[in-house]
């Protein structure tokens, strides 16, 4: 969309203020991102920047929060609670759920659609909705305040987007690859590890970190399923947001926003290697 | 069919009938894909679809009353409540009776406090006379309609035995008539007071905003998605990046920059005041009401309205907009006539995704929301996690998901569940 030489006045008029709209609608969206990386390094308690933070002065700045984040035994539970439990989550998501979407890819498949609508539904319900009703169903049977209770249900969550990204990988699989395989001899397991799964890797790796993130951000289900033993860093966060909010937040909320940056550029390269890998095989 | 002096059907190699043994190899192809999604579809069914159906199941079950007042219940069923009258000397023996069992077992306070739902007054009444009934010879020193009034004249209120023969049933629409702000009162279903109605103006209230939060996410969604659409693919894809940034940061950091942001000492009113446009006495309050919660949730489900709106955009030919010029139409001509229709479907997908993620919502309004902007989702919680009132929570979730699943239908018959895509 350039701007052709003959345009009149008023098309450059608005050639420049639909840039500039633009523009502020992006600044809408990455501003309140990026504003509280500077905060997060200021030296008072305040939510906004102190004279000596807008003068560059060195004083201004701190890694004070930062501190405050690694001494705060209620915040190193709720990290390792964190990476204790999105792992498991992501593990048991994966694992079932490629083995679904390799099922469900299949040419004949008797109520796919009905199956389909089942596994996406965690991703469909409202999350309080979910979490209502895993608190009622799981304190029914125990579950309810468990690490596996918060496992199970955080792994409930994360299926339908591992079922998502690699039923799309697998769209474009060619069949005659494993046929060929299981024609030279290879046993299906074989087959699986040495043929599909190398194809697929990049959509089973970026399922897994939608469903990682899913349970990492996930906060309604884990207020509900977990118990104080389970508190993770989002859990911490909410209470910290609701009763004082204190600076520290906005130093945790740093290093989330580094990590999501992290995955970002994981899966952007994932989904450029699979488009290319996709574009090499016919069909 | 190669050997035309064979009748009878196509023999396989194997010399079974071809018919039978392709059959075969499509049972067989249908088991293994079974057996491939079986694991899945039974731990989605044990983790998610019965805790689901669980919370159904709560919405309309009420075996509390029965099961803790049986004789009670069986005494009840003959006395009309229209009559005027107590109940007779055998309903308050009854009552005795099970109050006392109940009362060994502690199971009084959980009735009462289901009761209290209904009508007020009934947990203390219940605690009060658990009390004294653990002392009396059950069922033998009565009259006992005479005892229980003397422990609390409330015994004597038409309402309260009105109100255990209406819930004496096993199985009750009265979580579902109480978040339609009805109950079940002498003459059938009415209207409760004025004063208690909020449920039917929760959902309104979640209705109105959720259509505002749409709303401006296509205002705000539909330029930059036009915008990403038009530039070339090597632009595009890095401002994409400042779309799917937000769409990967926790929902908790974004929450809590607008609560640094938009708070009275934060940064938009610290620049306010700087350019002077807002004088330093009288800062907006921009927070814990409902413009917090629009703000921030606009923000948060932008990408949301972005990504499918791109996608249909990308789909539309350049060259269907420059024929349009040719003909001599304006650039605005052009757009109406031509470009926006076909963008049209984009709004579609892109409105029902984030209305319906909108209407779920229950962090962001609960932290910035304070108290004319939260959502049904807040009232949910509040019953589940404080009052205890968990039939009435579960109906309102029901109400909630009922509405969730019919757009979603319409979702599917407009882009197909399918076709969602992640980034």
């Amino acid at each position: 969309m350039d701007l052709p030489p003959y345009a009149t006045t008023g098309q450059r008029v608005w050639f420049y203020t639909f840039r500039v709209i633009c523009g502020l609608i992006f600044f809408f969206l990455i501003a309140p991102i990026v504003v509280i990386m500077p905060l997060s390094f200021s030296s008072q308690d305040f939510f906004t920047f102190t004279p000596e933070m807008l003068a560059f002065e060195a004083e201004g700045y701190s890694l004070k929060h930062y501190k405050d984040l690694m001494t705060s035994p209620d915040w190193q539970k709720a990290m390792s609670n964190s990476i204790k439990i999105a792992p498991m989550a992501t593990i048991i998501s994966v694992s079932l759920g490629t083995l679904a979407a390799i099922g469900l890819s299949q040419s004949h498949v008797p109520f796919r659609r009905a199956i389909m609508a089942i596994l996406i539904s965690p991703m469909i319900v409202p999350l309080i909705i979910s979490a209502a009703g895993m608190y009622f169903f799981y304190s029914r049977i125990g579950l309810q305040g468990t690490y596996l209770g918060v496992v199970l249900a955080h792994a409930a969550l994360g299926i339908p987007f591992v079922i998502i990204t690699v039923t799309a990988t697998l769209v474009g699989f060619d069949k005659s690859l494993t046929r060929a395989a299981a024609n030279m001899g290879a046993s299906p397991v074989r087959t699986f590890f040495k043929v599909q799964m190398p194809l697929i890797l990049p959509g089973v790796i970026s399922g897994g970190l939608f469903a990682f993130i899913t349970s990492f951000d996930e906060v309604v289900v884990v207020l509900f399923v977990g118990s104080a033993g389970q508190k993770t860093l989002p859990w911490q966060m909410f209470t910290g947001l609701r009763e004082q909010i204190s600076p520290t937040i906005l130093a945790v909320a740093t290093i989330l926003v580094v990590i999501s940056i992290g995955l970002l550029t994981v899966v952007e390269l994932l989904r450029r290697r699979s488009e290319r890998l996709r574009g090499l095989s016919p069909g | 069919m190669s050997d035309a002096t064979q009748t009878g059907p196509v023999l396989a190699a194997d010399g079974r009938p071809l018919k039978r043994s392709l059959q075969r190899a499509l049972r067989a192809q249908k088991m293994r894909a079974l057996a491939l999604i079986a694991p899945l579809l039974i731990f989605v069914l044990l983790t998610f679809v019965a805790p689901i159906a669980d919370m159904l199941f709560r919405s309309v079950e009420n075996s509390i009353v029965s099961d803790t007042l049986p004789r009670t219940v069986l005494a009840l069923k003959d006395w009309d409540a229209k009559s005027g009258e107590l109940p007779d000397e055998s309903v308050f023996a009854a009552m005795a009776e099970d109050l006392k069992i109940a009362e060994a077992e502690k199971k009084h306070i959980t009735l009462a406090i289901r009761l209290n739902y209904q009508t007020s007054g009934v947990s203390s009444l219940f605690r009060k006379t658990g009390r004294q009934v653990k002392k009396w010879d059950v069922p033998n020193d009565g009259p006992y309609m005479e005892k229980l009034l003397d422990v609390d004249d409330d015994w004597g209120s038409h309402e309260l035995w009105r109100v255990i023969q209406t819930y004496s049933a096993n199985y009750t629409p009265g979580y579902f008539l109480n978040a339609a702000d009805m109950e079940l009162g002498p003459d059938g279903v009415q209207q409760v007071d004025d004063s208690q109605k909020i449920y039917v103006m929760m959902f309104k209230r979640t209705m109105f905003l959720s259509i505002v939060i749409t709303v401006s996410c296509i205002a705000l969604g539909y330029p930059v998605a036009f915008l990403l659409a038009s530039l070339p693919l090597r632009t595009s894809n890095m401002l994409m990046i400042l779309v799917l940034l937000p769409f990967w940061t926790s929902l908790l950091v974004r929450t809590s920059s607008w609560k640094v942001l938009l708070q009275q000492q934060g940064v938009i009113n610290d620049i306010l005041v700087w350019i002077g446009l807002v004088d330093d006495a009288n800062r907006l309050v921009m927070i814990n009401n409902q413009f917090g919660t629009i703000v921030a949730m606009t923000h948060i489900l932008l990408p949301f309205m972005i990504l499918p709106l791109y996608s249909v955009m990308k789909t539309i030919p350049p060259s269907y907009v420059r024929a349009s010029k040719s003909l001599g139409a304006t650039n605005w001509t052009t757009f109406w006539r031509v470009y926006f229709p076909q963008s049209v479907p984009g709004i579609g997908a892109g409105s029902i995704l984030v209305f319906i993620l909108a209407i779920g919502y229950y962090i962001t309004p609960e932290l910035v929301g304070g108290t004319d902007g939260i959502f049904i989702s807040n009232r949910i919680a509040f019953h589940i996690s404080r009052s205890g009132n968990w039939g009435l929570g579960a109906a309102l979730g029901s109400i909630l998901l009922i509405v969730v699943l019919m757009l979603y239908w319409i979702y599917d018959k407009i882009v197909g569940i399918d076709n969602v895509s992640l980034g």
